[in-house]
């Protein structure tokens, strides 16, 4: 089996030194009954500009990888190791000051819920201003024009009258949208999103949808997004990493992984996701469930689902296997599983 | 007594169901004009200083043997409409008829009837279950309610959970929080068809699931709904799930019910400038079909004093005088007479200046994509 240990950059990018660099990430989370493992050695590069979008389902260790890259796990409860390098540093060694610095400036977040995310008490303007004052140590009113404009760029209708507005008094497209804004107010390299229209209304999620990635090509940023929607992916991505039981099983570009998928959970999520299929028949969903992190299987964690698993599988965990000009899959029997059956092709026809 | 328990299965596709009182065709549900304001209360004596229109006015029926799909934005009252029909919330206004009879009229059906020939099952599967009580406790509970002996309805849950692909041997003794969301979600199915009801409301059931899951709960939905002969109502956000799953949709907005036909006509053809936006805005796993214009600009309106008229006027892209001034009335279109449609365009009479126009093909609106398809970004999209 080809095994390459690291992924290998897309050659077409290889001359612009990359916005991120993953290598060899893992996570645990350690409690009073041991430690569990949520991310297993992931490793991913991002060019700046470029657009990753990590699809996974509950549990699959996509969020937890987003928040490792940024330190935003709690300390003592939780492990992190491998390389993160962010424009060459290492930002799992970088001492706190320094992480402060890098947060909401260089790289910034958005996650899924804005009610939550932004503070109830400050209007909106004061929460804009507040990270602009800090990293850039503007004066308070360059900062709240700095805040008017950001709140333009995300197209927040009235938005003089809306810098004065409490998180609560706007709607949730809007609340979305002022999030969006004070991610941006320093213009960071990095755009960091955990699921960022999953609360939304599917009329509000393709607006915003839209407006981030305009965003996001304006701004040249580069843009992690995690999402368990296929159809958000399809909307937004450049590449695709598929995640499974902490692992990323299948990466590659997004119409590689969207339209011809290797992996058989890659395969399996796209024929069980519900669109357009004859309503007479049942839909191919994948058998049993995710695995128990505490309790992982011994060798492919997706083995027990998988409709090709032989004894192999259930003894040794794949390596990684080339596909595409830099893409790559965990499966031990991918060359057999070639050519990959169309989108939406029942998985158990082959 | 005993016999409502009998697990009736269904052979034929539409067969006679010997606890039917209305016949074949008297609709399982009738809504008539259902009503519930939401007071907002204000002010040192609390007066009433505003009021939620959750629901307004509301009138449909559900078909034996169909599966409603309901859709709508949040906000716009489908949850609201579901715990008014389970009357887990007495409605202000509007009646209910079951299976021909009236709900909680003095000749009617009792609400205790009412309740165990209809159930619920909610989108979220933890909370709906006692966590101090084993599965198969919970299953049971409702029949020993309803005067079910204790070993009987012991072994009622034990089938119903092998039913909904539980086996009891690994399962009956486990408390919820021993279980995956897609397994606490099959208990509630069980523990909704514990009292052999006719039919199901379904409240964005299978929304929180992941989608290799909410694939096996629909596949489970769909085999039960034959073998126990159901009709179900089915709450969803996700146009793609209803459109699997239904016979006939309801599109609601703000409250009102604005479109309800046939799944095909629907999602072929939708007529209310509302649906059309809102199956323009589906996302498609298909990097190539990209979205590159909204369908719609703006976030639905609050439903405290909701706008005056057409409801959708503030957001539509062809809103004239008239919707701003005049609601218009469910009507069915002259092409589908089972295709009802609120929208003044739809309306010769109107005087709407487009009014008329969509019954006659090649005249629908072209701002909206036609059908959304792998073909929709080369289209224009429309800008509120």
């Amino acid at each position: 089996m080809t095994a390459p240990s690291k992924i290998v950059a897309d050659p077409s990018q290889a001359a612009a030194a990359p916005l991120l660099e993953v290598e060899n990430l893992h996570v645990d989370f350690i409690s009073r009954a041991g430690r569990t493992p949520a991310v297993r050695d992931v490793s991913f590069g991002l060019a700046p500009g470029e657009v990753l979008c990590i699809l996974g389902e509950s549990g699959s260790g996509k969020s937890v990888t987003l928040r490792a890259l940024m330190r935003l796990l709690p300390q003592g409860r939780s492990e992190i190791r491998g390389q993160v390098r962010f424009q060459g540093e290492d930002v799992l060694k970088m001492p706190r000051r320094a992480l402060n610095m890098l947060r909401g400036a260089r790289i910034s977040m958005i996650f899924q819920e804005p009610m939550t995310a932004l503070d109830p008490v400050f209007t909106i303007g004061d929460q804009i201003a507040e990270t602009v004052i800090r990293h850039t140590g503007a004066s308070r009113e360059k900062a709240m024009a700095r805040a008017l404009e950001l709140l333009e760029l995300v197209r927040i209708p009235s938005a003089e009258r809306r810098l004065k507005a409490y998180p609560h008094e706007l709607s949730g497209g809007l609340r979305q949208r002022a999030m969006i804004a004070v991610s941006l107010s320093c213009y960071p390299q990095l755009l960091l999103a955990d699921e960022p229209t999953t609360a939304l209304d599917a009329t509000v999620q393709i607006q915003i949808l839209i407006l981030l990635k305009q965003l996001q090509q304006d701004l040249g940023m580069g843009t992690i997004f995690v999402t368990h929607d296929l159809g958000v992916a399809a909307q937004i991505a450049d590449k695709i990493a598929v995640m499974y039981a902490g692992r990323v099983v299948e990466y590659g570009s997004a119409e590689e992984v969207l339209l011809n998928p290797s992996h058989p959970y890659a395969r399996g999520m796209l024929a069980s996701t519900v669109s357009g299929q004859p309503r007479d028949r049942d839909i191919a969903a994948i058998p049993g469930s995710p695995p128990d992190m505490r309790n992982l299987p011994a060798g492919c964690a997706f083995a027990p689902r998988c409709a090709f698993a032989t004894d192999l599988c259930h003894r040794s965990e794949p390596g990684l296997t080339q596909r595409g000009a830099f893409g790559h899959v965990s499966c031990h029997h991918v060359h057999r599983l070639d050519p990959p059956a169309p989108a939406g092709a029942s998985v158990t026809t082959l | 007594m005993m016999n409502f328990f009998k697990l009736t299965k269904a052979t034929v596709a539409a067969p006679a169901d010997p606890r039917d009182r209305g016949g074949p065709r008297q609709p399982m549900l009738i809504a008539r004009n259902l009503r519930k304001h939401f007071p907002i209360t204000g002010g040192l004596l609390g007066r009433t200083v505003a009021s939620v229109r959750a629901v307004d006015d509301v009138s449909f029926a559900v078909r034996k043997g169909e599966t409603l799909g309901v859709v709508g934005e949040s906000g716009c009252g489908k949850s609201t409409l579901a715990k008014l029909l389970m009357h887990l919330v007495p409605p202000d206004s509007g009646e209910l008829i079951f299976d021909g009879l009236e709900v909680g009229a003095r000749d009617g059906l009792r609400l205790r009837d009412l309740r165990r020939n209809m159930q619920m099952v909610f989108q979220d599967s933890a909370s709906s279950l006692n966590p101090r009580m084993p599965i198969e406790e919970s299953v049971a509970y409702g029949p020993r309610v309803h005067g079910m002996g204790r070993a009987q309805a012991r072994a009622h849950a034990i089938s119903l959970l092998e039913q909904v692909g539980l086996p009891a041997r690994l399962f009956a003794g486990r408390y919820p929080h021993e279980l995956s969301g897609g397994q606490k979600q099959r208990v509630n199915i069980a523990r909704a068809l514990a009292l052999d009801p006719r039919m199901l409301i379904l409240d964005e059931a299978v929304s929180a699931l992941d989608k290799s899951v909410e694939a096996q709960v629909l596949n489970l939905l769909r085999r039960l709904k034959a073998e126990f002969n159901l009709t179900y109502l089915f709450i969803s956000h996700d146009l793609h799930v209803v459109q699997y799953i239904s016979d006939r949709v309801m599109v609601m907005y703000l409250g009102e019910v604005v479109e309800i036909g046939p799944v095909e006509r629907i999602y072929a053809s939708a007529t209310h400038p509302y649906t059309r936006a809102l199956l323009a805005s589906q996302l498609h796993a298909d990097p190539r079909a990209r979205v590159t214009e909204p369908p719609i600009t703006g976030d639905p309106p609050n439903p405290v004093n909701p706008p005056g008229g057409c409801r959708f006027h503030t957001r539509c892209p062809f809103a004239e005088t008239i919707c701003s001034q005049t609601a218009p009335a469910l009507t069915p279109l002259p092409a589908a007479s089972e295709h009802v449609v609120a929208c003044h365009m739809a309306d010769p009479a109107s005087g709407h200046t487009r009014a008329g126009a969509q019954a006659r093909p090649g005249l629908v609106p072209s701002a909206f994509a036609d059908t959304p398809g792998p073909d929709r970004t080369s289209k224009e999209g429309v800008r509120a």
